[in-house]
């Protein structure tokens, strides 16, 4: 049985993690390692740090940051935001970091991840497709930390990075996140039903049913939340220890 | 204590987060590409994040490969991680077919087509793996003295993998692991050598513990 897994995301901003709305309007919410440290202690699967800013001033996520972020903890790390080199990649392992996501530079240059896969293994490589719902009621792939429109259709863009190699994808909804009021359950299901790699969800994780819905419904391999952690809404465990309860395979 | 546990660079790897896990047991471990620092080592890491070619690709530049062997015959232990475990085997066939290192006989193969998403990406069990002969008191001892000693059977680990170990002799399984319903060999074994297709460094409180007990082995 697949076991879902429960990843905490951390926006990072600076010295701080941040956590906006629709991706905007961000708030200071906490130190990275204090949270890196709780998450990890309550049981956390995976974590996800995304340096927000870090592709639209063009520099490299703040691998002192990571450093100190990773130091106590003894689960995966995903870094993402400003990855646009072999280097850079390879930086970001030896600073802690397991996997890599990119977003604006794949979009950008595509060949970049297949040469990535080829160095570091598909399974390093990590997808991220921050997606906007748009009139026509297709989804549009935004990069620079949902800022930015490429006109690329973002179903259409994951199927084009499996075929490039990447090992798994991270699926935001800029429409729902940081809104609390559920995940988009139709972008979800565009990708989970099109998707032989993994599949991780964020956006708009709301109570603990919103994650029991998306668990049960659409196959997603990794579930992920960012301001119903940060504000306390529920902890990690109480989290697990619901699913478990419901049915969903969980690592306890 | 003050046994040299060398974890070995060769470009590819998550040397970092491997160090800090051996970090809480050991006060003596280091990275290293260099031969005679291997060499003169009491036990050695061999990480992994990365594709087969990259990694033997990785060890035959810095002249790591007959270093790596002959620290493997002398029978002091050797932990290999994901890729590193995978590069312990004699063949790998990711982008094309490779010689490994051929320190225990096998190979390393892609998952066969399954009904669940490859990459294998997340938690998952080990088992002790049934031996040859139906001795179930041979299965119940199996992790006594390895580096699963004490490690509860379906204890959950953090697996990250498209190719898959595949010793030649049961007898060098000492875990395997359910994707689905496919069953795979997750934790090989020859004597002190050890390769783990999961992290261990990834696996929280159990995979420390199977970090300690290797370091124990020492």
């Amino acid at each position: 049985m697949k076991k879902v897994r429960i990843i905490p995301r951390l926006d990072i901003k600076g010295p701080n993690v941040v956590k906006g709305i629709h991706c905007e309007g961000l708030r200071i919410v906490g130190d990275p390692t204090e949270l890196a440290v709780k998450y990890y202690g309550d049981g956390a699967d995976e974590l996800l740090c995304m340096d927000i800013v870090a592709s639209l001033y063009q520099r490299n996520f703040d691998f002192n940051i990571l450093k100190s972020l990773a130091q106590n903890i003894f689960i995966p790390i995903t870094i993402g935001g400003g990855i646009r080199s072999i280097n850079d990649i390879n930086n970001a392992l030896r600073m802690g970091a397991d996997k890599v996501a990119i977003n604006t530079y794949a979009i950008k240059n595509p060949r970049f991840i297949k040469e990535a896969a080829k160095k570091f293994g598909c399974q390093c490589i990590v997808l991220s497709i921050e997606a906007k719902k748009n009139s026509a009621k297709t989804w549009e792939a935004y990069t620079d930390g949902g800022r930015e429109r490429t006109g690329v259709d973002a179903i259409k863009w994951a199927k084009k990075a499996i075929s490039l190699g990447v090992g798994e994808i991270i699926i935001t909804s800029i429409d729902n996140d940081g809104t609390k009021k559920g995940y988009d359950d139709e972008l979800i299901k565009g990708i989970t039903t099109i998707s032989p790699i993994p599949v991780i969800v964020h956006g708009g994780a709301s109570d603990m049913g919103s994650f029991r819905k998306v668990a049960q419904e659409y196959n997603p391999d990794g579930l992920s939340a960012a301001s119903v952690f940060h504000y306390n809404n529920f902890g990690i465990k109480d989290l697990k220890s619901y699913l478990n309860k419901n049915n969903v395979a969980i690592r306890i | 204590m003050n046994k040299k546990i060398a974890i070995i660079d060769y470009g590819v790897g998550n040397l970092y987060s491997v160090k800090k896990a051996l970090d809480k047991f050991s006060g003596n471990v280091f990275i290293t590409e260099e031969p005679e620092k291997l060499l003169s080592a009491d036990a050695i890491i061999l990480p992994g994040v990365g594709s087969f070619q990259a990694g033997i690709e990785g060890l035959r530049i810095r002249n790591l490969i007959q270093p790596v062997k002959k620290f493997a015959s002398t029978g002091k232990p050797i932990l290999g991680i994901c890729l590193g475990a995978q590069l312990l085997l004699s063949k790998g066939y990711e982008f094309g077919t490779f010689n490994g290192l051929g320190i225990i006989p096998g190979k390393v193969i892609r998952f066969p087509e399954l009904k669940e998403r490859i990459p294998h990406i997340g938690w998952n069990g080990i088992q002790r793996s049934n031996p040859g002969i139906e001795n179930q008191k041979l299965k119940v001892n199996a992790w006594k003295g390895t580096i699963l000693n004490s490690v509860k059977e379906d204890s959950d680990v953090y697996f990250v993998h498209s190719y898959m170990l595949r010793p030649d002799k049961k007898g060098d399984v000492l875990a395997v692991t359910k994707y689905g319903d496919y069953e795979f060999c997750s934790t090989i074994r020859k004597n002190n050598i050890y390769g783990c297709q999961f992290h261990p460094e990834k696996s929280g409180d159990v995979g420390l513990k199977i970090i300690e007990n290797f370091i124990k082995l020492i």
